[in-house]
């Protein structure tokens, strides 16, 4: 029987991985889109989690969402991706710097 | 959890029918709006300004004498949700009417702008109404992509582009912590539902509970801090202001605040109430912290739509000072601090889109020069949104600061209203410094403001409206103290 803590603190990893990723890597924006999604993973693995615990099916409802909006989120996220691609000719995070002040 | 029957009547369709019928008007614009030849665009725009309209009036038809829930308890129907909903709807009409010039002059006068515009509306209409944190995260998310998509929406623009990728990366990351926080406070109040986590949040919690729920709480008080700007989690205000076409500067800047204040109102103080202790700490510190760098660095600043950003940003802290109270009162004067921000935000960035023409953008604080021997009467309205905005008597900023100070002096927190004055005054410097570039320096050029009557007369309403509500701020504060009675 995999206890409840276990669950969260996988979670808690890949919550933590993501956001190391998210700050650590300065090269390539498509990284910083996965971490992103596996943020959002790192939350459903909670709330599915907790819903089995809980015998509440709320949580697993909320996971569909999630899944759902995260799914229209990086096709967004993509297509930002191309138009920046297409003026800049780089996805390189550090040379994002046109903005700044 | 028991299986509960669905019946039309815990549906409740018709407390929500001004979504609906805005989610339909959005379908409907996009769907007209492909059949549309370009010359006959203006439709899709009156299209959209009449759905805008016919909303709020089914709004206020909505009696508000006692809360109405809706589709199973996630939809609230009460008097926060009515008021804030109501300002979002009149503020948005203002951006549609600043848009239309901006965006013909530029050749993107296409219907994307008011579809997405529209169903960001819906999505904040949402997040304003939601009694759930299911209903809150969809909310939220609405608007977030439909803004995201905005950004990018001069899509030739290399600025518009970079501001884009990343406002979606830190809205994102927003996203995702408002997320691992709210899994955190599922799992130990087992429910999703404000008003049973408030219960559960307030009937015995021990000591470890208690350390997850504010685990959780961080999560969520960092994600609120991001979508409404707070430092430290300001970072991308400056960069979307100034890399977005300006028309969408003035949406981001405006509306989307009032569903913020409403997050926070329904998460934390209505949700997370009993953690009120806990949260106050946190919120202090991100409320100095804005005052501080907001109003110090937006000085720096040589482009106005980043000074207006960095003033945001300031203007954020001042509202946290009233939900720092925890006093209805407090509540009262953050509300009533949001909705004259959004007016002032709306005719400031309005401003900017005036002066802008075909391939000159008007953003730099140096393209005011002069302004009052081009246009004395925008001249003045400019002078009242600055003044405004620094607070000066008898504008409507000046009421909205008052409030908020007044607040936490009621609570004793003397050393807080004496930091928000001191940084109050640092901010009077900037504002004073554009009245002075218009009245004072030689003008650089001399082309008359072109732009529509309608835009010209929303945006003097939009300015005397600050001044008339400054002159008698009697019944927005009445009305603002009446919703948390």
């Amino acid at each position: 029987m995999i206890t409840l803590s276990s669950y969260l603190i996988l979670s808690a990893i890949l919550f933590a991985i993501s956001v190391a990723g998210i700050f650590l890597n300065r090269k390539n924006v498509v990284v910083l889109l996965m971490c992103i999604e596996l943020m959002l993973l790192a939350a459903n693995t909670n709330f599915i989690a907790f819903s089995h615990y809980l015998n509440d099916s709320a949580g697993q409802v909320f996971v569909f969402f999630i899944l759902t909006v995260a799914a229209a989120e990086a096709a967004i996220g993509l297509a930002i991706l191309v138009v920046l691609f297409r003026n800049r000719r780089t996805i390189d995070v550090d040379e994002l710097n046109e903005l700044k002040g | 959890m028991t299986a509960e029957i669905i019946t039309m009547g815990s549906l409740n369709i018709v407390t929500a029918m001004p979504e609906i019928f805005l989610l339909i008007m959005a379908c409907l614009v996009l769907l007209v709006d492909l059949y549309l030849p370009a010359e006959k665009r203006q439709l899709t725009y009156l299209l959209a300004q009449l759905s805008l309209i016919i909303t709020l009036v089914l709004m206020l038809m909505n009696p508000v004498t006692h809360t109405t829930l809706a589709f199973n308890e996630f939809y609230i129907h009460d008097p926060l949700s009515q008021v804030l909903k109501s300002f979002i709807l009149i503020i948005s009409f203002g951006v549609f009417v600043y848009s239309r010039d901006y965006l013909a002059q530029r050749n993107i006068f296409k219907g994307e702008f008011y579809v997405l515009g529209l169903f960001a509306i819906a999505g904040m209409m949402l997040m304003v109404s939601a009694n759930n944190m299911l209903m809150l995260y969809l909310g939220l998310e609405l608007l977030s992509l439909c803004l995201y998509a905005l950004v990018a929406y001069n899509r030739d623009n290399a600025k518009a582009s970079e501001a884009a990728m990343k406002y979606f990366i830190l809205g994102a990351i927003a996203s995702g912590m408002l997320l691992y926080g709210m899994s955190i406070i599922y799992g130990l109040t087992g429910s999703l539902k404000f008003t049973d986590i408030a219960t559960a949040v307030a009937t015995g919690t021990n000591s470890a509970q208690h350390i997850g729920l504010v685990f959780g709480l961080v999560f969520i008080v960092v994600a609120i801090g991001f979508k409404l700007g707070a430092v430290p989690f300001h970072m991308w205000i400056p960069d979307v202001y100034h890399g977005a076409p300006t028309v969408v500067t003035v949406f981001i800047g405006s509306a989307p605040k009032l569903a913020g204040f409403a997050m926070f109102m329904r998460l934390l103080v209505e949700g997370l109430g009993g953690l009120q202790a806990d949260w106050q700490q946190m919120v202090i510190v991100l409320s100095v912290l804005s005052m501080a760098v907001g109003n110090i660095v937006a000085i720096a600043q040589a482009n106005l739509k980043r000074m207006l950003a960095y003033s945001t940003i300031s203007h954020i802290g001042f509202l946290l000072l009233g939900i720092i109270a925890t006093t209805p009162d407090g509540y009262a004067a953050a509300m009533f601090y949001t909705i004259s921000y959004a007016l002032m935000a709306l005719g400031g960035f309005g401003m900017i889109i005036l002066m802008a023409r075909k391939g000159f953008e008007a953003e730099n604080i140096a393209d005011f020069a002069g302004l009052n021997q081009r246009s004395p009467w925008f001249a003045f309205i400019m002078s009242i949104l600055m003044l405004s905005m620094a607070g000066v008597p008898p504008t409507l900023g000046f009421w909205a600061k008052v409030a908020v100070i007044s607040a936490v002096i009621d609570v004793n927190m003397v050393w807080l209203a004496i930091l928000a004055v001191i940084f109050s005054i640092v901010g009077v410097f900037y504002y004073i410094r554009i009245i002075k570039v218009m009245y004072f320096d030689e003008a650089t050029e001399n082309t008359p403001i072109e732009c529509g009557r309608d835009m010209q007369l929303t945006l003097s309403t939009n300015g005397l409206a600050i001044l008339a509500l400054g002159l008698y701020p009697a019944a927005l504060m009445a009305l603002c103290v009446s919703v948390f009675k």
